[in-house]
């Protein structure tokens, strides 16, 4: 296989006027390192097939591309079909990156990795891969996801992982990805970091995306098989950092415009937008620096970072990769907003239509899903991103069915 | 590079002061602070204290998301922001202290709350409340040149940091984008007390450092007492010694701030 070659960013680590490179001095040139190694590696036949490898007989790729019938009828337009990522070993799509970071790592001598994690699918994906590979792991776990995703962290901790608790701050994702950060600079000789989303520093954006684009490059395929055809009408996926969203619209977002098929990203809302209470950085921010890299951003007007709320870990995040804003600025994607309330309603939807659990990060594109097929109409296509499965999220999950009916009877 | 038009009297007030101690035969010393810590009355007390034998004033802009900086400054700036300390605020704070002193104070901020008001804003406000120069830990020089403008056009002092995994070329960039003085970062890590061995690289960066530039070169992170500030400004002939971590420890623990940095003071003298 080949890994694919984008436009973007340009040499500056820039997607227009996202991305960037603001982080201490000391890693700099870690950086400068990563960058030439990734781009040794990308060119490399060798690092190539063994990541290739990896994706078959490990992950099980190519994950399938499903035709939910179910699904399809009930919305009543476009034909819908789900990118099964939630089937891949470890049950996300984070593994496909977390094999290729590090293959990198092992390329690159670093003996030891580190990652953060939100709802810990990112955790468990690199304490997976550096069981297979042989490295020491540490993953950074913010104190509230630690209680709210109690099983990832006995995985990671099965896998040979040390989970480390972050209280600093509001103690989720955008904490753990600040002590990854520290650990990083503070061991940056020995050590690699796993970023887990398609933001941070040049070129973890770039090359998390090249990782991830296995997802967007299958589908072409695999729709030309079913459909005859490669482009769909509209590929629609959730949108935390965005990484399992941009592996499947980076193949086609370079498309002529009038090739191009809609690309919808769903924004975690929360409890609405206009609560204040979401994770919409397009929708509900503004342009500011967060985890070195330039994006959207919620912060207040002094710029000191707000907290995200969504119903699932893996959205709770305040920014959103340079790459979806240079994608939402320019009109080659959308991205829309789905709240808590719509994506439960849609994971139970998709559970009784379909048998698929799908994850509460993965139901908000369900949601769209269904609006989209709609608009659409008959004879058209669409294609969602089942980011990863719902086992992981089935606790909280009854939680909130259990306190919905509480609440209904009282 | 072209000359620009800078009003020279803030960063000559910095380099005079490194002068000054220099003449004396000592690094400067440069007390870091985060502003509205522990609460803004006791800020203003604790820095005055720490000006007194101050070369050079280092005040933090609390920032939500340090990540250059270790648990000592980040619980510091955690509360301040939590006590209001706004940009606003700081700046306030700073004004106050302007009034009993005239040796150079600095910001050390992240560049978000920077940009968050707008770099011309930001250093407007900044020029307004006293302060003399800027130090921006996750800003490598060349991701903006913008901003070097904008200092210059505001006759502030910008300082970019150095680390010891900087290779000679990265020094040649940050010390050319330097006007003030040169930071540079003793440890591979983030801010925060340590054991003196672990100040064993600060001697080369220093050397790599004076090979590129005549400006001041102050060395921090990690430097907690007589004996660390002696590594620092003997050892390694550094002109500078900030020490942060440790005045916050200090203070969280009642000691005597005056005596702590009367030591350090004595470990920064050459002769």
């Amino acid at each position: 296989m080949n890994l694919p070659t984008y436009p973007l960013p340009d040499e500056r680590g820039r997607y227009g006027i996202f991305g960037g490179r603001y982080v201490p001095e000391t890693l700099i040139p870690a950086l400068d390192e990563l960058r030439d190694a990734y781009a040794e590696a990308k060119t490399d036949p060798g690092f190539l097939g063994d990541f290739e490898r990896l994706l078959r007989d490990y992950v099980g790729r190519p994950s399938l591309l499903y035709f939910a019938e179910n699904l399809t009828k009930h919305a009543g337009g476009a034909k819908i079909y789900l990118k099964r990522e939630d089937l891949n070993h470890t049950g996300a799509h984070k593994i496909n990156n977390c094999l290729g970071q590090a293959l990198l790592a092992v390329r690159m001598g670093k003996k030891r990795v580190v990652a953060e994690t939100g709802a810990g699918q990112h955790g468990v994906a690199s304490a997976t891969a550096a069981a297979l590979l042989g490295l020491e792991c540490v993953v950074y776990m913010g104190r509230e996801d630690i209680r709210r995703q109690a099983l990832n962290v006995f995985r990671m901790k099965l896998l040979g992982a040390e989970v480390r608790e972050v209280t600093s701050g509001s103690a989720t994702l955008k904490d753990a990805t600040n002590e990854a950060i520290r650990d990083w600079v503070t061991n940056v000789r020995g050590t690699f970091y796993i970023l887990g989303s398609v933001v941070g520093p040049h070129p973890y954006p770039a090359m998390v995306r090249d990782f991830q684009s296995v997802i967007g490059e299958e589908t072409k395929w695999q729709l030309e098989a079913l459909e005859g055809r490669q482009v769909p009408d509209a590929v629609i996926a959730c949108v935390g950092g965005g990484s399992n969203a941009i592996g499947i619209f980076a193949p086609f977002a370079y498309l002529p415009e009038h090739e191009r098929p809609r690309l919808i990203g769903t924004e975690a809302a929360g409890q609405g937008v206009a609560s204040g209470f979401h994770a919409a950085s397009v929708a509900g921010g503004r342009v500011g620096v967060l985890h070195g890299s330039m994006m959207y951003l919620l912060h207040d007007a002094e710029g000191q970072i707000q907290e995200a709320h969504s119903i699932s870990a893996g959205l709770d995040y305040p920014g959103i990769g340079p790459e979806h804003c240079y994608y939402s600025d320019h009109q080659v994607a959308e991205y829309v907003p789905v709240t808590d309330a719509q994506a439960l309603d849609a994971l139970q939807l998709l559970a009784k239509l379909e048998g698929i659990i799908p994850a509460l990060e993965s139901a908000h594109a369900i949601h769209q899903a269904i609006i989209t097929a709609r608009e659409l109409g008959e004879g058209k296509i669409v294609v969602v991103n089942l980011s990863g499965r719902g086992d992981k999220d089935v606790a909280e999950v009854a939680r909130l069915l259990t306190r919905e009916e509480g609440e209904a009877r009282a | 590079m072209t000359t620009i038009d800078t009003n020279p009297s803030r960063i000559q007030r910095i380099h005079a002061a490194f002068k000054t101690a220099k003449a004396e035969h000592r690094a400067a010393f440069i007390p870091f602070m985060t502003a509205g810590y522990p609460d803004a009355g006791r800020f203003v007390t604790v820095a005055r204290t720490l000006l007194e034998q101050a070369d050079l004033m280092e005040v933090g802009l609390p920032y939500s998301d340090p990540l250059g900086d270790g648990p000592t400054v980040q619980r510091a700036s955690e509360l301040a922001l939590a006590h209001g300390t706004s940009t606003r605020r700081t700046l306030e704070l700073v004004k106050e202290l302007r009034q009993h002193t005239e040796k150079p104070i600095v910001i050390m901020t992240y560049i978000n709350p920077v940009y968050a008001v707008g770099p011309r804003a930001f250093m407007r406000l900044a020029v307004e409340a006293g302060v003399d120069g800027l130090i921006l830990p996750d800003l490598p020089p060349d991701e903006d040149i913008e901003i070097r403008q904008l200092a210059a056009e505001a006759g502030l002092a910008l300082t970019f940091l150095i680390a010891p995994t900087s290779t000679s070329e990265r020094v040649r960039i940050v010390t050319a984008a330097c006007t003030g003085f040169v930071y540079a970062v003793s440890v591979t890590g983030v801010t925060g007390a340590r054991e003196s061995g672990a100040l064993s690289e600060v001697p080369a960066l220093v050397k790599l450092a004076k090979a590129h530039t005549e400006l001041p070169i102050a060395v921090g992170f990690g430097v907690k007492d007589a004996r660390s500030a002696r590594a620092v400004a003997v050892d390694a002939d550094a002109d500078g010694v900030v020490v942060g971590s440790a005045f916050i420890d200090a203070v969280v623990a009642g000691q005597d701030l005056a005596g702590l940095a009367a030591q350090i003071v004595t470990g920064c003298r050459k002769d």
